[in-house]
């Protein structure tokens, strides 16, 4: 294993949460506008479906999400339960394609 | 001036990893320091007592240990602004192993200070021009922040993270590696940047800043630490390391 994998991931998780960071008051801010005047669930469907920008946007943020989460939750597992080597990577790499598949499926629900 | 009628406790860890407390009562003496109690106790109670000490004033950083549960320099330490409902409680550092009563094989603690590359690394081309060093230069400031070091290890025994990741370097190492890296005239670098971001590297830091709070010469290793992060992203992400 290369020797500087810890600090790659350390660097990306840092990275995911610059990502975030501008993600989530893009988002929030985003959600204030919509529904100045409400909107009700079938309107902001009509407005999203066909939105590949918003599709884009809102994919990236689910990746940066489960980056961050899932690096996150190794280094707490190692330190606080002890668990680390091969099988906590199986797992966690796991958790990651789960947190990816659940998000850009409810991208593509809201965009396709 | 001793006061007779008053006497302290002091609990001190004697034996090894898996020794236990002893304790003894001592005559509470106006100024006098945790290592000159410690010095009473075994000039007249136990001579068997084991504890580490060489100049007394602050400068050598030998004689650590944990008083009250804190790391502390016993020759800088008045039992009066640590004693506690008359009780002292005296250990070896944490996080270092146990050689007897207060002494900690210190070990582990310098092999570390060389795995990250600690030492002073000159060119290995022959000087021809000498690197003038300002002292208002920033690069140079940052080395005088971190270079006061005497290597008493406080920082390390108060470090959460070298208790919970063996592994870890260190506040005292990383921030020696700290230093050097903005020393104009040191050259092991970017070796040194590679040292200081393996397994055991900078990245382990959570900048709890219990070394600084607990550093006797008030320094900044938590900085130090972020500097080094710092330094580190940029050359990876520049493909330089």
């Amino acid at each position: 294993m290369n020797k500087r994998i810890e600090f790659k991931l350390w660097l990306a998780h840092r990275l995911s949460a610059m990502a975030l960071g501008l993600f989530v008051v893009v988002h929030l801010a985003g959600m204030i506008i919509a529904i100045q005047g409400g909107l009700s669930s079938a309107e902001i469907l009509q407005r999203t479906s066909g939105n590949y920008a918003m599709g884009l946007f809102y994919s990236l943020f689910t990746i940066a999400a489960a980056t961050h989460s899932t690096i996150g939750l190794r280094t707490v597992a190692r330190e606080v339960l002890g668990w680390g080597g091969m099988s906590a990577n199986f797992v966690l790499i796991a958790f990651f394609l789960f947190l990816c598949a659940m998000g850009i499926s409810a991208v593509g629900g809201l965009v396709l | 001036m001793e006061d007779n009628q008053k006497k302290i406790r002091v609990s001190v860890w004697r034996g090894g990893e898996d020794g236990t407390f002893e304790s003894f009562q001592v005559p509470y003496v106006e100024d006098q320091t945790i290592l000159d109690l410690l010095t009473h106790v075994q000039r007249t109670v136990d001579n068997s007592l084991s504890y580490r000490f060489a100049c007394r004033v602050g400068m050598c950083g030998s004689c650590a240990m944990q008083v009250n549960g804190k790391p502390r320099w016993t020759c800088r330490t008045l039992v009066r602004s640590v004693i506690q409902d008359g009780e002292l409680k005296l250990e070896p550092l944490s996080n270092l192993p146990v050689v007897k009563d207060l002494v900690v094989d210190m070990k582990p603690f310098f092999d570390k200070w060389q795995e990250a590359k600690g030492r002073f690394e000159p060119s290995d081309s022959p000087v021809t021009e000498f690197v003038p060093i300002k002292p208002d230069d920033k690069q140079r400031q940052k080395a005088d922040e971190a270079i006061e070091c005497i290597n008493c290890g406080c920082c390390y025994a108060a470090c959460d993270v070298v208790e919970l990741n063996p592994n870890y370097l260190g506040p005292a190492a990383l921030n020696r590696a700290w230093s050097l890296i903005n020393d104009a005239k040191d050259f092991a670098n970017p070796e040194r940047l590679k040292a200081v971001s393996g397994d055991g590297g900078c990245q382990n830091c959570h900048t709890n800043s219990q070394c600084v709070a607990r550093c006797p010469l008030q320094l900044n290793p938590t900085r130090s630490i972020a500097g080094l992060k710092k330094a580190v992203s940029l050359a990876t992400l520049k493909g330089e390391i």
